[in-house]
């Protein structure tokens, strides 16, 4: 079992329970943890080619231009993983640019759908390098909201060290659990505010040998997710 | 009979002028108006206001120096995430932003094409977008809820540019491939309206071509039409063809004079020309290569 793939299960648990809900997802290892899930817990789980087409185990099932998406969105069935170049400790995440907003120091995609998604309905975030760059004291520019700001429900942060939630009483980020050979240390070092550690952390779960298999030769035969 | 609304290139440019707001169709780096695009670099038109879900639009005009400012919910290549003249001209502060959620975008259209003044919405709340647009409001609803919303203000547009599959000489114009964005919407906003397409048919084949549900704008929302093939270039325009993934990149990756040399100097029938032959250089390339 390598970390991508204990990542690909850590992002597919995200959307346990959700129902018949859009998954969007950013990036390789959140949509393998989608297809994961519709595969296995979450059956009733809509995944798209991240264009126009719903699949249903890569076989087309239905259509979703970006209009009916936007319904979607204002509707509340849907749950994204976003990515996110910075991210606070109540959830607020910036994409659309670091340094001041009028005079960028670097400039990057835009708000897009983040404030619309954050809050209509369920976000998580994946976070493929945990690093103090990415989880600051404050955000440049809130593109999702957080906690604290009205978001809807921030559920889960994967990252490539930790699952992270926000089971607190102030709703604030707090470290649910690290992947194996990972150290509750190591994560508050790469962490740039104080997370909420619980006196036990337990080692995030281990792919079944289902899910392995569902991976490695069905999901990313030529295994894209270890690179 | 219907008006036969066909025009050239150069005619469509002639409405653009100085300081209007243009809207741009399609979406990242799916079918944009490009052929439409170069013209009006060529033009050198000043101080444009965009309306688009950005790409390369974006990116070509701002490089050329035609932009004043943008409104749109992110500027991106698709494949290549971050445009690297939008990104440029924004860390060097000669470029303003109008920075709105997505869907805050399609509402202001939905609105301008409604003749609404605004649309509630819920997108927005919370987040920075009030902040770096301090001319936008909330409302409250007048029911028993209270729920307090954005009042997205429409989006009116000048012209608008958008580029379609199949289009008759009247305006009627059918997309093919999987999704017709927001191109409608571009047109209903706009006060004048052009439709670049890669086939111009007859309306008889144009109804042949495919399902009603399929035919997006009718003679009502179009001003003008161009026949472009490959005018969409190098965003994909699917199922005609797909992006041009190498010459996207480059487009991001070259000195922008020889770009400019290269492929923008003449007409666009030049631009399409060394677009393949450049493409022929690509394929030698690869076949030495690949031995």
């Amino acid at each position: 079992m390598t970390r991508a793939e204990t990542c690909v299960v850590a992002c597919a648990e995200a959307w346990r329970g959700d129902g018949a809900v859009l998954a969007g997802t950013a990036g390789l290892i959140p949509q393998l943890g989608a297809r994961l899930a519709q595969l296995t817990f979450a059956p009733e789980l809509l995944v798209t080619d991240g264009e126009a087409t719903l699949l249903r185990d890569g076989e087309v099932e239905g259509w979703l231009p970006y209009r009916a998406v936007f319904a979607m969105v204002a509707a509340g069935t849907r749950h994204v993983m976003m990515g996110a170049s910075q991210l606070d400790r109540f959830g607020n995440q910036n994409i659309s640019c670091v340094g001041p907003w009028e005079r960028p120091t670097s400039q990057l995609l835009g708000v897009r759908g983040a404030p619309g998604n954050t809050i209509n309905h369920t976000t998580s975030y994946w976070v493929p390098r945990h690093s103090p760059r990415v989880f600051v004291e404050r955000v440049d520019m809130v593109s999702g909201i957080g906690h604290d700001r009205g978001a809807h429900e921030i559920r889960r942060v994967i990252t490539n060290l930790a699952v992270l939630d926000f089971e607190t009483p102030d709703r604030s980020m707090r470290l649910r659990s690290v992947h194996p050979g990972v150290t509750v240390g190591e994560v508050i070092a790469a962490t740039g505010f104080a997370l909420t550690i619980p006196d036990e952390v337990p080692p995030t779960r281990e792919p079944s040998d289902e899910e392995l298999k569902l991976i490695r030769e069905h999901l990313d035969p030529h295994g894209l997710r270890e690179t | 009979m219907a008006v036969d609304k066909r025009m050239t290139i150069a005619e469509v440019v002639d409405e653009i002028r100085d300081g209007m707001t243009v809207g741009i169709g399609g979406w990242g780096s799916r079918r944009k108006p490009m052929a439409l695009v170069r013209a009006i670099a060529r033009a050198r038109r000043r101080n444009l206001t965009l309306v688009t879900y950005g790409g390369p639009d974006v990116g070509l005009l701002v490089a050329e120096g035609c932009v004043e400012r943008v409104v749109t919910g992110f500027v991106s290549l698709d494949s290549i995430p971050l445009e690297p003249h939008f990104r440029r001209a924004r860390s060097a502060g000669t470029l303003l932003l109008t920075e709105y959620d997505e869907g805050m975008l399609y509402w202001g259209l939905l609105a301008a094409a409604n003749r609404l003044p605004f649309l509630p919405i819920r997108a927005g709340l919370g987040s920075d977008v009030m902040r770096v647009n301090p001319d936008l409001r909330t409302v409250h609803s007048p029911y028993l809820d209270g729920t307090e919303l954005v009042a997205m203000p429409a989006v009116n547009i000048d012209v608008s540019l958008v580029h379609l599959n199949r289009v008759d000489a009247g305006g009627n114009g059918r997309y093919l491939g999987p999704d017709p964005y927001f191109d409608d919407l571009f047109c209903l906003a706009a006060k004048r309206r052009f439709v670049s397409c890669e086939r111009l048919l007859s309306t008889e084949e144009l109804i042949g071509s495919g399902p009603p549900q399929t035919l997006l704008t009718n003679r009502s929302m179009v001003d003008g039409v161009v026949e472009t093939p490959h005018g969409a270039h190098f965003t994909s325009c699917v199922p005609d063809y797909g992006r041009d993934e190498e010459f996207q990149r480059e487009y991001a990756t070259a000195d922008w004079n020889t770009f400019r040399a290269r492929y923008l100097d003449g007409d666009e029938d030049d631009y399409q020309k060394a677009v393949a032959r450049w493409r022929g250089t690509m394929d030698d390339y690869q076949k030495a290569v690949a031995g």
